[in-house]
């Protein structure tokens, strides 16, 4: 049988282990699926077909020895702003060209001792801000489903080439929805862990309160297997949470009996396309025939929820994207006299407009006189959000949610109005603002044939409740498993 | 003539004596090869983060309660915006409204008098990197970027050069003390920030302050301060404002001059750092700390005095060093004879360490060893010149003084008989002499008193010696 | 951390931010930026009506505290791995144009 790349990394591994495919096997016939289709996707930025191979055939002597491994030889796709040592890591930004990562993120370590395969780095919004994927200095990625389409983002290259089988799993990460919204415009699954589950060592900062590592798959089972790989204690990340991480263990659980589920009248509100409310009310509906009782909650700051977000994320970005400088690693531009000089033209040179706007809106809600105004502000609305959910988390043990209030839209559609783009992360950003986490989730198609995903949050260190609930629903949604229909 | 007063402040850097740096694992070892002892972390990679070096925490801690600041129950660190090339994250990571610690003060002693400083915070934050300045282009070492440092900050309660040198030296040796840095200014342990204004005496309102920065010598303070308050008395009385800026000391000019680059707005845009959690120490962490505090150098000078009895002088010399001041005591335990040991620590002890250029912990005689050879010498077992053979023996690693003693018989004789014996030889012997003495000649006794002391091989008590001479040779004619 | 109070929703001293973030902006880029970041502005505006009394400001999403690490030396990298990231290197610094104090 050929076509190893449409298959999940959990059927993978059993194959292997079975003798039934080996890892050079599986990684030629996802080479292959880049080499075919990779081309108007543009979902990678780089691959290394040699290098993978070799980790291939490493992996397959060492399985011969015996050596085990809950990834042994399988590869994953990982976004490119998370560090692995001797690749680059560009973050899709002109700035970081020339990079060579010394060190590897804890993430990937951790899934490099269960025997993954890195194999290339995906595309996204330059440094993680964007919703499209399109604000990568190295082009935009396509949407499988349509390529006229975005495939949300930051993490869009992830999401594609998991959606088109170019990968068998990928790596994201979430800082406002950057895992989740791509997953859904996709139809692949995503999981944004709790902030602190999985270290943030390694992987190139954003905004340091709100981003987290998490993994995009072609169904649950698969995220909750590099979820449970990847999360638990790093001493290197000291907001890495002490808790130890369940094993992800049985998730099949044959329904959704004695689970309360919370619907948030907030997330149901006009401007939401007809379409996509229409697949989560359905979706709603299977859960409650799966036996989940639903029961209505209230979030009643998700308005504040785009300002407050906005605020938090740029001013941190503001600073993080600070050591940009062109001194110590990445590119420099020529021809400056001093260093300051030669800070503002290798920052104005290496950095695109929606980073360049975003460091210009955190630096000035920093700036002298209007720190109170905004950052504190924002932070104490951030309390009350934070509270909402914990009195929403009384009376459910999950929610569910619409991710995006729309499906994948057209390239170049919103990109001139950054207001109406940050407005499409309502449903995404209260949960990195509460540091809680959540679940994207095929659930069912746009009348355009678009992806539309489900979105399962769950309190802090809820992964467990929020990974069953969705492979309950995952095995009576009509989207699951479907793949584009590509060329 | 209007009279002028200056208003000082000082901001104190401090390296702290950790091993590691602040927030990282590197080595903070002085003198090795540049940019070798850098990582993602104190290089500001992509993706790296900080994580908190407890003992730093630790020794800040200890030195707000030598200071008797109090330890904020509450603490945060903060990112503090700026760019420059010795900045690798082009944020530093400081502490800005809730530092470790709170208030205290500096006893200084200006003389006969002394004063308290206010203190008002001390905080902890990272070191920057060294720039090294080419003709053409500059070099920047990361080294040093990260290294521990604590800044402490006085109130403007100084007034001249003198007193903030004594506030200088005396903050020093509180903090060498602790063992919280070892404050050596050539590796650049402690360096300085001045605040200095000057007013008219009889105006209250305070005039506007110069920042002069990164003074890393006692001199270059007094230099700089020296400098900067005539500069501006000249300035005020010529009718010219007083800029408020930031100035740096030329100590080969001995000139200060205003800074280019910190010339821009300070709009730090400071907030909290997002990759640090809060420190909330726990009070049993603190009274355990507290309870590990040296005393102070002026109070343990203090009791010295008055439980040794030791002049005053030697006291304050014995407390000057933390381990000296220990190795007295440890001394003092052994053998009553405070005075004595003072004056060999003072004298001996403390040459062979400046002359081999050893701390106190690496001098090759023990303290109670030392206290043996004094008791030997206080109670006539030898005499002062067989003690400091003996001294230099030991020095050797000899052994303990009463072995050597024994070993090369070197016991005081003090046995009337038997030094009557060697006297009777010694006149016998050297007639001359004998004849000169009685002539009156002063140092034909001296001269016989040798011959005695050599026939005894140094053994025979010189005093009974003397005495003995004396006698048996009756008065000479005068 | 009170470093005054300004009326908000003004706009974005765009060229003021941009120096203070050490970024140069074309003349096209600044009017985009000053049009589209006075729409935003005005839109986090209205967080000021929200009645925010005796609410704290949450600045972690984690609640844990007293992080540390123990004092014990790692080994660091090798200068010429860093180096080699480096635009501009020589044997040992990093090079960058002549700083003027």
């Amino acid at each position: 049988m050929d076509g190893w790349n449409r298959l999940t990394a959990h059927e993978l591994v059993d194959r292997m282990n079975r003798r039934e495919c080996s890892s050079e096997e599986v990684v030629r016939s996802v080479l292959d699926a880049i080499q075919s289709k990779d081309g108007p996707i543009h979902g990678y930025l780089s691959v290394d077909p040699e290098d993978a191979l070799a980790q291939a055939r490493a992996a397959d002597t060492a399985r011969r020895n015996g050596v085990s491994g809950r990834l042994m030889g399988v590869p994953v796709a990982v976004k490119d702003v998370l560090n692995v040592r001797g690749q680059s890591c560009t973050c899709a930004s002109r700035i970081l060209k020339g990079y060579t990562a010394p060190y590897d993120a804890t993430a990937i370590a951790r899934l490099r001792a269960e025997g993954a395969i890195f194999l290339g780095r995906t595309n996204m919004d330059e440094f993680a801000m964007g919703s499209t994927t399109e604000n990568s200095a190295y082009g935009v990625t396509r949407n499988p489903w349509d390529l006229g389409r975005v495939p949300g983002g930051s993490s869009g290259g992830s999401a594609a080439v998991v959606a088109a089988d170019e990968a068998i799993v990928a790596i994201g990460t979430d800082t406002g929805g950057s895992i989740r919204q791509p997953a859904s415009f996709c139809g692949c699954v995503g999981l944004k862990p709790t902030y602190g589950r999985v270290s943030r060592y390694g992987l190139t900062a954003y905004a340091s309160s709100l981003d987290q590592i998490g993994p995009m798959a072609k169904d649950v089972r698969d995220a909750a297997l590099l979820f449970e790989i990847m999360s638990g204690h790093d001493p290197m990340d000291s907001s890495s949470l002490p808790e130890a991480v369940p094993a992800a263990g049985d998730l099949l659980v044959p329904d959704l009996k004695g689970i309360r589920l919370g619907l948030p009248a907030e997330y149901f509100v006009s401007g939401m396309d007809a379409d996509v409310e229409r697949c989560v009310r359905h979706a709603v509906q299977q859960c409650k025939d799966l036996g989940a009782e639903i029961v209505e909650v209230s979030l009643p700051h998700t308005r504040a929820a785009i300002a407050t977000y906005y605020i938090i994320a740029t001013a941190e970005a503001s600073a993080n994207l600070a050591r940009f400088d062109g001194v110590r690693y990445g590119t420099r531009a020529t021809g400056a006299n001093e260093p300051i000089e030669l800070y503002k033209r290798t920052r104005a040179e290496g950095f695109g407009p929606e980073v360049k706007r975003r460091i210009i809106l955190g630096t000035y809600v920093l700036s002298s006189g209007y720190y109170d105004a905004y950052y504190v502000t924002a932070q104490k609305v951030r309390s009350l959000i934070r509270e909402d959910f914990g009195k929403a988390f009384s009376q459910c043990d999950a929610i569910l949610a619409p991710v995006s209030p729309t499906a994948a839209y057209q390239i170049g559609e919103k990109s001139e109005d950054p207001l109406q783009m940050y407005l499409g992360d309502i449903f995404t950003v209260p949960v990195n603002l509460a540091g809680i986490c959540g679940l994207s989730v095929p659930c069912g198609f746009t009348g355009a044939g678009l992806p539309v995903g489900l979105q399962v949050i769950g309190p802090a260190l809820g992964e467990m409740i929020v990974l069953k609930a969705g492979a309950a629903f995952e095995k009576v949604s009509c989207a699951a498993g479907r793949r584009p229909g590509l060329m | 003539m209007t009279k002028y007063k200056a208003t000082i402040g000082l901001e104190v850097h401090v390296q702290l004596k950790t091993r590691t740096k602040m927030f990282c694992g590197c080595s903070t070892s002085f003198g090795a090869p540049p940019n070798t002892q850098v990582c993602p972390v104190c290089l500001g990679y992509p993706g790296s983060l900080p994580v908190m070096n407890g003992e730093a925490i630790r020794l800040t801690v200890m030195a707000g309660l030598m200071l008797g600041c109090r330890v904020n129950p509450f603490s945060k660190f903060d990112r503090k915006n700026y760019f420059y090339p010795d900045m690798p994250k082009n944020y530093q990571i400081s502490q800005y409204d809730k530092p470790l610690c709170l208030g205290g003060g500096v006893d200084v002693e200006m003389g006969e008098q002394t004063r308290r400083i206010g203190l008002t915070r001390i905080h902890l934050e990272e070191d920057v990197a060294k720039n090294l300045h080419m003709a053409t282009w500059s070099g920047i070492d990361f080294n040093r970027a990260g290294v521990p440092l604590m800044e402490i900050v006085s109130e403007p309660e100084l007034s001249t050069p003198d007193e903030a040198m004594a506030y200088l030296q005396t903050l020093r040796q509180i903090l060498v003390y602790a063992g919280v840095s070892e404050c050596n200014m050539e590796e650049g342990n402690l360096r300085c920030d001045v605040n200095v204004s000057v007013r008219p005496e009889e105006q209250s309102a305070l005039g506007t302050k110069i920042e002069i920065k990164n003074l890393n010598t006692f001199k270059g303070v007094h230099g700089a301060l020296v400098y900067e308050i005539a500069r501006q008395i000249a300035a005020v009385q010529a009718g010219e404002p007083i800029r408020q800026e930031t100035r740096r000391w030329d100590s080969e000019m001995e000139e200060t001059f205003p800074m280019r680059t910190k010339e821009e707005a300070h709009d730090y845009r400071y907030f909290p750092e997002p990759d640090l959690m809060p420190v909330s120490l726990p009070a049993r962490w603190v009274r355990q700390w507290e309870s590990e505090l040296p005393e102070l150098p002026a109070t343990r000078r203090d009791r010295f005095i008055t439980q040794y009895g030791i002049p005053e002088y030697d006291a304050k010399v014995l407390s000057a060093d933390r381990a000296i001041g220990e190795y007295f005591e440890a001394a003092v335990r052994v053998s009553r004879h405070a005075k004595a040991i003072s004056n060999w620590v003072m004298t001996d002890v403390l040459r062979v360490l400046a002359e081999r250029a050893v701390s106190i912990e690496k001098f090759p005689i023990a303290a109670a060893e030392l206290a043996e050879l004094v008791e030997l010498a206080e109670t006539r077992q030898i005499n002062s010149n067989t003690a400091r053979t003996v001294f230099e023996v030991m020095l050797g690693g000899g052994g303990k003084a009463s072995d050597i003693v024994r070993e090369r018989g070197l016991t005081q004789v003090s046995d009337a008989g038997a030094i009557e014996v060697i006297v009777r030889q010694a006149i016998e012997s050297n007639p001359k002499s004998v004849e000169d003495y009685r002539n009156g000649k002063e140092a034909a006794m001296k001269f016989l008193i040798g011959q005695v002391m050599r026939a005894s091989k140094g053994k025979a008590n010189p005093q009974m010696a003397s005495e003995l001479l004396g006698r048996m040779l009756g008065p000479p004619s005068s | 951390m009170t470093q005054g109070k300004k009326q908000c929703g003004q706009g974005v001293d765009v060229k003021y931010v941009a120096n203070l973030a050490r970024m140069d902006l074309s003349g096209d880029e600044a009017d985009a930026f000053q049009r589209q970041l006075a729409r935003v502005v005005e839109y986090f505006r209205e967080l000021q009506e929200l009645d925010l009394t005796g609410v704290e400001p949450m600045a972690h999403a984690a609640v844990i505290e007293n992080v540390f690490r123990a004092d014990v030396p790692r080994e660091s990298l090798p200068r010429d791995e860093v180096l080699r990231n480096a635009p501009q290197a020589n044997a040992d610094l990093f090079v960058v144009p002549k700083i003027v104090e």
